[in-house]
Order: structure tokens, then C-alpha cells, then sequence
């Protein structure tokens, strides 16, 4: 197989008060070029510790994470980040939040029309060109969470991750963005690590689904393969008796194996 | 309302029993059921009868009050001025700032000039003493919200310096610059000095990690990130701070201006106390409050301006 993402026995603690707190232990997972990889856990179980450790934005306490071939030393734009509340700056229009990461990557190279040109396409493959000029408390969370979508793609990232990205949205909104995602990541073939707790979004998006025990020390439990095909229909599947099985396989994980006591 | 129907209709088909051949279907009848409820609805109403409440427009009460409000505070400046002694009434004040008014740039020497030139010689020592806070107080306030060690190093002396009047500085400042202008300005420079930095300082700490976030994602230089994330985000605390400066420097400046004498609204106060014309002080309190309210709601505006929520 060939290993675009490559974790390699990650280890993660923190530093607290009460000593040392183990988040994540003996993490090993490879990701391929193209390929959609869903992290699904209870929370607390270092998912998105998981995730920030691929954005750079923590560094592991053990083991290494490789992109292409190269050591992960910190945060940068060959991976696009979508956070869960989407992080758009206030102050600038959608245009503006895109053509800042548009600029920072292809500035030095490319002229002005370029930048704003791709800013642009960026846009308009989220469905957003009418409202480009729009402050973000002018548009829906939806909206919103297209424009950091947009922005995450528009540098031409290596890799996409996404942190819970419709986790703060409704249902039905939810819903087409992920039929958005979908049809997006089919057009530009893109790498994805997505943290979801949603067991439907994971089996709807994925290629796998990498499951994790509960923290601390969380690890992965057990890794689904997906092998619904291409591309993927939601009515379709709601009847479809391989995706009813994967879902459950899914369900039994997390509500019987690594059943979780409310807290 | 529909959701009623919605679920008069389920009752509907869960208790009644199974219809007879050739009759309406159970939720047909439910909806031609709900549909005449809604056209009696609609007769029930009563018909408008034309009469409507008088509502006074919200700008128009609030005025009302606002003149009520002053018209009371003359009142009772009336009385005291009838029964209290040698405080001036209302009217003999009017007569009194029509006089002035009437010339307020005249120049007879340096400590007789009109209440304009007054004004403005306090203006002028509060917007250069105001300006240079400015140009230390928010850089200064810049690096110390942004650096720990900074702030732990600024903290102590922040926290002793700042409860001290301004005016306790005034012999420093004549100590310093041996002349009574740049020592009032000194004063003011002092006083306006911690807003600002205080303000800018706790606005760079109060910047959402989550836009941080999107900065290091992005390996954004250090200058984008002043200029995109950090400045924006700092602006309405820093003209917060700003806004507290002037207010504070206006307030010193007519006391530091009492100690120093020359031109100047304070120094006009103090001048006219010792020619026992109360008419005056008077007058230059209302034209102090005025000043000052002026300044407040210029600032406001600004602050509007750059708001982004």
C-alpha cells in the first residue's frame, strides 16, 4: 500500500496538575493518496488530539507522523484545517477569509488576478460565489462552514482534515454539506482525515473507518473498511443492506464495546 | 396552527374504525374538517373598528424627558441662586454668555483672551499630550498582551503607578521641562498612558485562539498576523482605552491647568474665581461638559466605525 500519511506509534500526553495525563498511546495508522479516513469515538477519546497532531498544531510525545515523505514539524499549509466553528475572521468578507490563505501560499509565485481568480473558483465550488462579498454574521452556519471549507481547499493542500466539520450545524444542513463534501472530494480527489462523531457521516464519506477506544491512553480499536461503491447516493444506501451492516458494525463498536457510562 | 391539524388528524386515523366502502378517506375528512375550522376562524375575528391607540413615537418621549429633565435642574438652580447668597440665577448667566459668546476670539494680552482661544489652548495640550500616550500606550500595550514575561515584568509597576493622580506628576514635570505648557501636557501624557495600555493589553489576551489557529495553520508572517488577525481583533478594546483617556485627560487638564496658569480653560476657571465673576465659572463648566461630551461622542462614532460586529 502506499503510505501518504504515515503515524507511526504516536504517543500522546499532556502535562497537567495531577502529573502526566496519557491522551493517546501506540497509535499507528497509514493513510493513501485520495483516500477519505474517518476517526469516530466517544468523546475525551482523542480524536481531535489525533487530528491537531496531524495539523501540526500539537506535537507527539512519541513516534512521528509523515506527510509525503516528509516528518510533520509543525503547522503549515500543505494541510487544510476545517474547524468545527468554522474560525472565520469577522472582520473580513468570505472573499477576504479565502484570499488571505490564497495569498499566503501562492502570493510569491502569482499574480493578483490569479490569486483572486482561484480565491474565486474556491468559492464557487462551495456554492458561494453570490455571497462572496458577504461579512460571515451576514450568512448561516452553513454558509459559514461552506467558506472554511473553501478556504481549506484553495490552497491546494495536500491533505484535508476536518475536525467535526458539521458538528455544530442542524440536521437537514448537515445533510447537504455532506453530500457537498461528497461530490467535492470526488472532483478533486482529495486526501481526507475527518473526526466525526456521527456514525452515518463516517460510513457515508469514508473509504475507512478508524475507530478508537475510549481515553485515556486511547488507541484505535478497530479499522472498517467501506466498501460501498462510488459515488455514494444517501437514499440509495438508507435501504442498502451492505451499508445497514457497516453502520451497525459501527454502532455495536462504540454502544457495546467501548460502551461509555454517561458522564 | 398547522401543527394542530397535524396531529388531530393522527388521532383522527389512529381511533377511528376502518371507514366504509365508498366513503372519504379518514384524513380527507380530517382536512375538510380542519379547513372549515379555519374559515370560522376567520368570521370569528372581530371586524376592525378603526380605533387605534395612540402610541407617541419613542425619539418624541425621550426628548420630552430629556428637556423635563433640564428644565428641573434650572428650576432648582433658580431657587438656590434666590435663597443661597451669591450664587448667579439662570437668567443673569444667560446675559452673561451672550456677552462672551458674542466674541470669543478676542486677544487683549496673555492672561485676557476670549473663552474660544481658552478652549482650544486645552485642546491643543490635551491632543499632544493624548497623542504621544497614544503612540507609546498602545504599542507598549501590544507587547505586553502578547508576551508573558513582558506583562509579568510591566505588572507591579502598572499596578502602583496607575492609582496616582496625574497631578502628583505635575512637579516632576516642571522639575523635568522647567515651563508650565509641556508640564500640563506631562499630566496628561501620565493620565492617559494607562487606559491605553491596560485596554490594548487585555484586548491582544482576549484574541480567539481559534483565529490564532487559522494563523498558524496557515504559517501566516508575523506581519499578517498584526495586521488581519491581531489589529482588528484589538481595535474596539483599544478604543475603549482610548476613549477612557480622553475622557480622564479632559478631566485633568482643567486642574492641572488651575496649578500652571497661562491660556487655558482650567487657568480661565481659576481667573475668574479671583475676579469674583461666578457668572463665568459658571459658564465654563457648562462649556467644559459640553467640550467633553463632544469629544466622548466623536469617539463613539469612531468606535462604530471600526466595529465589526
Amino acid at each position: 500500500m502506499d503510505k501518504y500519511l504515515q503515524i507511526e506509534t504516536v504517543g500522546m500526553s499532556f502535562d497537567t496538575k495531577k502529573g502526566p495525563f496519557v491522551a493517546l498511546t501506540a497509535i499507528d495508522l497509514a493513510v493513501r493518496k485520495g483516500e477519505f479516513v474517518s476517526l469516530i469515538g466517544h468523546s475525551g477519546c482523542g480524536k481531535s488530539t489525533l487530528l491537531n497532531l496531524v495539523a501540526g498544531l500539537l506535537a507527539p510525545t512519541e513516534g512521528g507522523v509523515i506527510l509525503a515523505g516528509r516528518e510533520i514539524a509543525g503547522p503549515g499549509p500543505d494541510r487544510g484545517v476545517v474547524f468545527q466553528n468554522h474560525s472565520l475572521l469577522p472582520w473580513l468578507t468570505c472573499f477576504g477569509n479565502v484570499y488571505l490563505a490564497v495569498e499566503r501560499v501562492f502570493g510569491a509565485a502569482e499574480s493578483k488576478a490569479r490569486l483572486k481568480a482561484r480565491t474565486q473558483s474556491a468559492l464557487e465550488l462551495v456554492g458561494l460565489a453570490h455571497a462572496m462579498d458577504k461579512l460571515p454574521q451576514e450568512i448561516s452556519g452553513g454558509m459559514k462552514q461552506r467558506v472554511g471549507i473553501a478556504r481549506a481547499l484553495a490552497i491546494e493542500p495536500k491533505m484535508l482534515l476536518l475536525d467535526e466539520p458539521f458538528g455544530a450545524l442542524d440536521a437537514l444542513t448537515r445533510a447537504t454539506l455532506q453530500d457537498e463534501l461528497i461530490r467535492i472530494v470526488g472532483s478533486t480527489g482529495a486526501t481526507v482525515l475527518m473526526v466525526t462523531h456521527d456514525v452515518d457521516e463516517a460510513v457515508l464519506l469514508s473509504d475507512r473507518v478508524v475507530m478508537m477506544t475510549n481515553g485515556p491512553a486511547a488507541t484505535i480499536g478497530e479499522v472498517l473498511e467501506v466498501d460501498l461503491p462510488r459515488p455514494r447516493e444517501r437514499l440509495a444506501l438508507a435501504a442498502n443492506s451492505r451499508y445497514i451492516h457497516l453502520r451497525a458494525r459501527v454502532l455495536e463498536f462504540l454502544y457495546h464495546r467501548q460502551a461509555k457510562r454517561a458522564a | 396552527m398547522s401543527s394542530i391539524a397535524l396531529r388531530k388528524k393522527d388521532a383522527f386515523a389512529v381511533v377511528a374504525p376502518p371507514p366504509p366502502a365508498g366513503s372519504p378517506h379518514p384524513s380527507a375528512a380530517a382536512l375538510t374538517e380542519s379547513a372549515a375550522r379555519v374559515a370560522a376562524r376567520g368570521k370569528a375575528r372581530p371586524a376592525p373598528t378603526g380605533y387605534q391607540r395612540f402610541q407617541a413615537p419613542d425619539w418624541l418621549l425621550k426628548s420630552i424627558a430629556s428637556v423635563l429633565g433640564f428644565a428641573l435642574f434650572v428650576c432648582v438652580w433658580a431657587a438656590i441662586a434666590k435663597f443661597g447668597g451669591r450664587i448667579p440665577g439662570p437668567v443673569a448667566v444667560w446675559h452673561a454668555a451672550v456677552t462672551i459668546f458674542a466674541d470669543p476670539f478676542y486677544q487683549k494680552g496673555p492672561n485676557d483672551q476670549g473663552i474660544g482661544w481658552n478652549v482650544l489652548s486645552s485642546l491643543k495640550r490635551v491632543g499632544i499630550g493624548f497623542g504621544l500616550a497614544a503612540l507609546v500606550g498602545i504599542p507598549l500595550g501590544f507587547l505586553i498582551g502578547r508576551f508573558r514575561f513582558l506583562s509579568d515584568m510591566a505588572a507591579p509597576m502598572i499596578a502602583i503607578l496607575r492609582p496616582v493622580s496625574p497631578l502628583a506628576w505635575l512637579p516632576i514635570g516642571l522639575l523635568l521641562f522647567k515651563a508650565a505648557n509641556p508640564a500640563a501636557i506631562y499630566a496628561i501624557f501620565i493620565c492617559s498612558l494607562w487606559p491605553m495600555i491596560i485596554n490594548t493589553a487585555v484586548g491582544v489576551r482576549q484574541v480567539p485562539q481559534d483565529y490564532l489557529n487559522v494563523a498558524r495553520v496557515l504559517n501566516l508572517s508575523e506581519w499578517k498576523v498584526f495586521t488581519k488577525i491581531l489589529f482588528p481583533a484589538v481595535l474596539p478594546y483599544m478604543l475603549t482605552g482610548v476613549r477612557l483617556s480622553i475622557g480622564i485627560a479632559w478631566l485633568v487638564i482643567v486642574a492641572a491647568e488651575m496649578l500652571t496658569g497661562g491660556v487655558g480653560i482650567g487657568f480661565w476657571v481659576w481667573d475668574e474665581w479671583n475676579n469674583l465673576k461666578v457668572e463665568h465659572i459658571i459658564i465654563a463648566i457648562f462649556t467644559i461638559g459640553i467640550v467633553g461630551l463632544l469629544l466622548e461622542q466623536a469617539l463613539m462614532l469612531v468606535a462604530r466605525r471600526f466595529s465589526y460586529s
